[in-house]
């Protein structure tokens, strides 16, 4: 039954990653994407990442693609006809990047788990997901917290510069 | 097996319960704001029109189902669903008492802002696939009033969760229930008033209802729809407010318990049923909901999002630390 | 319970079909669209990677990750518009100011 329906999700994510990339119209491209964000958040629920999971939909669905959204408005982006959708010598670049990913999968296939840390499914049940995670952010990674928050901040800023010379 | 068919079954009470709800809550708009412009509202179906609301739901749905022609048909026809869906969605994490729930899951509150943020993407859809440009104008101010208010209503939450320790609704209600005051909308008032102003902004409603602003844009997003599509747009919004409405009453006014002092001072309310509790604080948020409809005009765009990023943001921000000492050294 | 090599294998899978788009595709939108995909590939093999040793780290990685993400689309998206607003054009093959000129011809 887990087979089934993790299959399910297997070929649905690769279909609606292909649908996404191949349409025309950037606002449909938009929202297959956001179907495949949202199924990556279930696989996270299948891999106990549940806080995880619902951080994935509020940024990505609810900021990062209406941000998609609004600049494709903004810009009146039309449909796309083929000619001017891939870039010339496409093919070059089509077989790297077959190569790049067929390395790629065969890296992360070879890869063992030996190491075993101490957050087993039993003792994060204890604690809950969210306080785990919360405890290892704001101790073992409490300086890369900050830095986030100051990353955050210096976009904020350069996109409010970045969009005032504009006008 | 057997607990299978009794989720569905709870599941269909509380769907039949909420939409019932929803159905009468517009006739008590349609008589309460009569009463508020010193008019009767609607007297003719019924008695006092008591059966207006099936009235309408019979000639809405029988209503022709107009899509325009150079509208981009599929997201057209799917928008109201993609609301519906994302807004009902949220009803199975309520806990309507202390042990009816239907999914009690770890990450509630997340859930509900998450899904929140989907169902924004509804009225985008509708406003760009119907092809207009009053409805695309409405989808997008719709869109930037829905998320720049989930900012501080996420705020005000983030306070709640900060001071119960839980993301789960019902460790909020029973957190809350032990601190002496019984409800966190007396020590985080500020909290309280912000998530009350963003409430009315994410659901839509006056003095915030800027997307369906009938004097500048026909009826926003709302204008090329018709017949049951609207209707579905309209039950969105209703449940939505219903949604806030719970939510309010679970995070600052304790949910299903009533307040230590208050019992004390009061025994005879202790064998008041939780359900009971729970419904009296829902009322209440959605009587004022309905009030303030019939009370305040509705703003300017510029001054919307002003209140929201330069007034309601920094109090929140200001709450969170008030709670923060709180929570540290009291 | 399903093997590891499954979830790395999808989420190879998923990086490698954005990792492709981005080389071929013309279109600024449609680049950034496919970072976002790889991104989600990323993401993926840091949760899967994190549920099956039991540490807690790889989701500490993948929140840090999704929060760089939504800093870095701000700003692509507003050079975006901003090169828009020069150019009347976001194809990246007309947009070679910088490019040298070659006297092949």
């Amino acid at each position: 039954m887990i087979y089934l329906i993790f299959a399910y999700f297997c070929l649905s994510m690769v279909g609606i990653t292909t649908m996404a990339l191949t349409r025309k119209n950037p606002v449909h491209a938009v929202l297959w994407l956001l179907l495949l964000f949202l199924h990556v958040a279930v696989v996270y629920l299948f891999l106990n990442a549940e806080f995880l999971s619902m951080a994935q939909i509020i940024v990505y669905a609810g900021a990062i693609l209406v941000m998609f959204l609004f600049t494709i408005f903004f810009i009146g982006a039309k449909e796309l006809s083929k000619e001017k959708r891939y870039i010339k010598l496409w093919e070059g670049r089509l077989l790297i990047g077959l190569a790049m990913t067929a390395a790629a999968i065969v890296a992360l296939s070879k890869i063992k788990t030996t190491f075993s840390g101490k957050y087993t499914i039993s003792f994060i049940e204890k604690t809950g997901n969210t306080y785990a995670i919360g405890e290892m952010l704001f101790n073992e990674y409490s300086l890369a917290f900050f830095m986030v928050g100051v990353i955050l901040l210096i976009p904020m800023i350069a996109v409010g510069v970045i969009a005032r010379k504009l006008r | 097996m057997i607990e299978f068919l009794l989720m569905i079954i709870k599941t269909m009470i509380v769907f039949t319960i909420v939409l019932a709800h929803v159905a009468y809550t517009t006739y008590a708009e349609r008589k309460i704001i009569g009463r508020a412009q010193a008019r009767m509202g609607p007297m003719e179906v019924g008695p006092h029109g008591l059966l207006q609301p099936i009235a309408d739901f019979i000639k809405i749905f029988f209503k022709e189902d107009i899509v325009p022609i150079k509208a981009e048909k599929f997201i057209f026809q799917i928008a109201p669903v993609i609301i519906l869906v994302f807004t009902i969605v949220n009803l199975t994490v309520i806990p309507f008492s202390r042990d009816f729930i239907l999914a009690d899951i770890n990450v509630g509150i997340l859930f509900i802002l998450a899904s929140a943020s989907l169902s924004a993407y509804g009225i985008i859809l509708a406003g760009w696939s119907s092809n207009s440009k009053f409805s695309f104008l409405g989808g997008l101010r719709s869109a930037s009033q829905v998320l720049s208010y989930e900012i501080s209503l996420g705020l005000s939450l983030a306070a709640v969760v900060l001071m119960a320790g839980s993301l789960n609704l019902k460790d909020i209600v029973i957190a809350q229930h032990n601190t002496s005051f019984g409800m966190y909308a007396l020590p985080q008032i500020i909290g309280f008033i912000v998530f009350l102003i963003s409430a009315f902004a994410e659901t839509n409603r006056a003095p915030f209802d800027l997307p369906e602003a009938e004097t500048e844009l026909v009826a926003g997003y709302l204008t090329e729809y018709s017949a049951f599509r609207y209707a579905l747009f309209f039950l969105a919004e209703y449940v939505a407010m219903y949604i806030m409405a719970f939510l309010g009453a679970l995070c600052f006014l304790g949910g299903w318990t009533l307040p230590r002092f208050v019992t004390e001072m009061l025994p005879f309310l202790e064998s008041v049923p939780g359900i009971i509790c729970f419904a009296m604080k829902v009322y209440g948020f959605i009587f004022l909901f309905i009030w303030v409809r019939a009370t305040f005009p509705r703003y300017r765009f510029d001054q919307l999002l002003n209140i929201g990023w330069k007034i309601l943001i920094p109090a929140g921000l200001i709450n969170l630390l008030i709670v923060a000492f709180i929570k540290r050294f009291v | 319970m399903i093997p590891l090599e499954f979830y790395l294998i999808l989420s190879g899978v998923i990086f490698g079909m954005g990792l492709i788009s981005v080389l071929i595709n013309r279109n600024l939108i449609l680049v950034l669209i496919s970072l976002e995909v790889m991104l989600a590939g990323v993401n993926l093999a840091l949760v899967a990677l994190s549920h099956y040793m039991n540490d807690i780290r790889g989701q500490v990685l993948a929140l840090f990750s999704i929060a760089v993400a939504a800093g870095s689309v701000a700003v692509g998206l507003s050079l975006l518009v901003a090169i828009f607003d020069l150019k009347r054009t976001i194809d990246t093959e007309e947009l070679k100011e910088l490019k040298e000129e070659v006297s092949s011809d």
